[in-house]
């Protein structure tokens, strides 16, 4: 059990997000609720890349070998993931502001009308 | 569709994606196991180009065309923002007046302006030996900028902050790493092939093209991060619309 619980973490991020993401009265908590979801990859990355007793994989003051190293790959991809992630949320909240001036309101549920 | 048959929806839909996720997890091997094959090639390959910082070789050179995508993901998010957050027609720019700021802010916010600032450009500079590297030091050096704005008001902002010049730096940094990929092409290897010398292991100039490809990213990420909160505070404090006052 103790071994898939870090996944299980990670689970429970996404679905919260996603929960949020669909009952949001507001458009910024809806982008606010997608980061919970990206940030629930970040913890299943990194749960995938530990490793017992491993510390970081930098060798400016270990030498090689001497010590077990976590999973580099993954951490690169973790940190890709966080670029895009607050690159695409700069990106929404912009089209957010662009929303409530042309329409006035955040709330998706009275975006429904098409405005030329 | 009401509001709750939504719910009901929403929660089988939940229901089942929980289920294969918890399903798929029970397949992935224990946490913390001994077993990482991509990551000892990745520390394998690392040691043998010098670097001593493995997340920077495998960002920089074993997957230099991914990295290649994401800052180019970085660069058209922050075009759409900038495009997003225009001024329009119906609006106007009025001037922000200057707030008043506590001592104790203005003075802690100063001094700790230019050690941010150097903090920043060391974690980019130092990104193949220690934890960091160009994103993380881009972003660190662009909110040194903006500890001015917090000590004095949004006018000292703007004078150090000439938007066209990190427009360009912007710009110049997304180019700088097609053309270090390019260079390998007349260099006579691949594109974004490491072929540099690889340098002393564990100094500066150590992990051939990793430390360039590392510039790169962190001016294009400084710039970017600067043009993007600029474009978000020039909505906060400078332009209102037509019914705002």
């Amino acid at each position: 059990m103790m071994s898939v619980l870090p996944y299980l973490v990670a689970a429970w991020i996404f679905l919260v997000g996603c929960y949020g993401l669909a009952t949001s009265r507001n458009l910024i908590h809806a982008v606010g609720c997608l980061a919970v979801c990206q940030s629930s990859t970040y913890v299943l990355l990194m749960a995938v890349g530990y490793r017992n007793g491993g510390t970081a994989p930098v060798f400016s003051d270990i030498a090689p070998g001497s010590r077990p190293v976590v999973d580099p790959v993954v951490q690169a991809l973790t940190l890709t993931d966080v670029v895009v992630g607050a690159t695409v949320t700069a990106l929404l909240l912009a089209l957010v502001i662009q929303v409530n001036k042309r329409h006035g309101t955040v709330d998706p549920d009275e975006l429904s009308e098409l405005r030329g | 569709m009401t509001r709750g048959q939504r719910l009901w929806l929403l929660a089988v839909g939940l229901a089942g994606v929980a289920v294969l996720l918890v399903t798929a997890y029970t397949g992935l091997p224990d946490f913390g196991a001994a077993s990482h094959p991509y990551g000892d090639r990745a520390v394998h390959a690392s040691l043998a180009r010098h670097t001593a910082n493995v997340i920077s070789s495998i960002n920089f050179d074993q997957r230099g065309y991914d990295t290649l995508g994401e800052e180019s993901i970085l660069f058209g998010a922050v075009l759409g923002t900038v495009v997003l957050l225009r001024q329009t027609r119906d609006e106007r720019q009025v001037e922000p007046a200057p707030a008043l700021v506590l001592p104790a802010v203005r003075r802690y916010a100063l001094y700790l302006l230019p050690v941010t600032l150097v903090v920043g450009l060391y974690v980019v500079a130092h990104g193949q030996l220690s934890p960091g590297g160009g994103f993380q030091g881009g972003v660190v050096t662009a909110t040194a900028l903006h500890l001015l704005y917090i000590a004095v008001d949004y006018h000292a902002l703007e004078r150090i902050r000439p938007m066209g010049l990190y427009e360009i730096g912007d710009a110049a940094g997304e180019g700088a790493y097609l053309v270090l990929g390019a260079a390998g092409l007349l260099g006579g290897t691949s594109f974004l092939a490491n072929f540099l010398p690889l340098g002393t292991f564990n100094t500066l100039s150590s992990g051939g093209t990793v430390p360039l490809l590392n510039a790169a990213i962190g001016m294009e990420v400084a710039c970017a991060v600067v043009v993007l909160l600029a474009r978000f505070l020039d909505q906060a404090v400078e332009i209102e619309g037509r019914g705002e006052k």
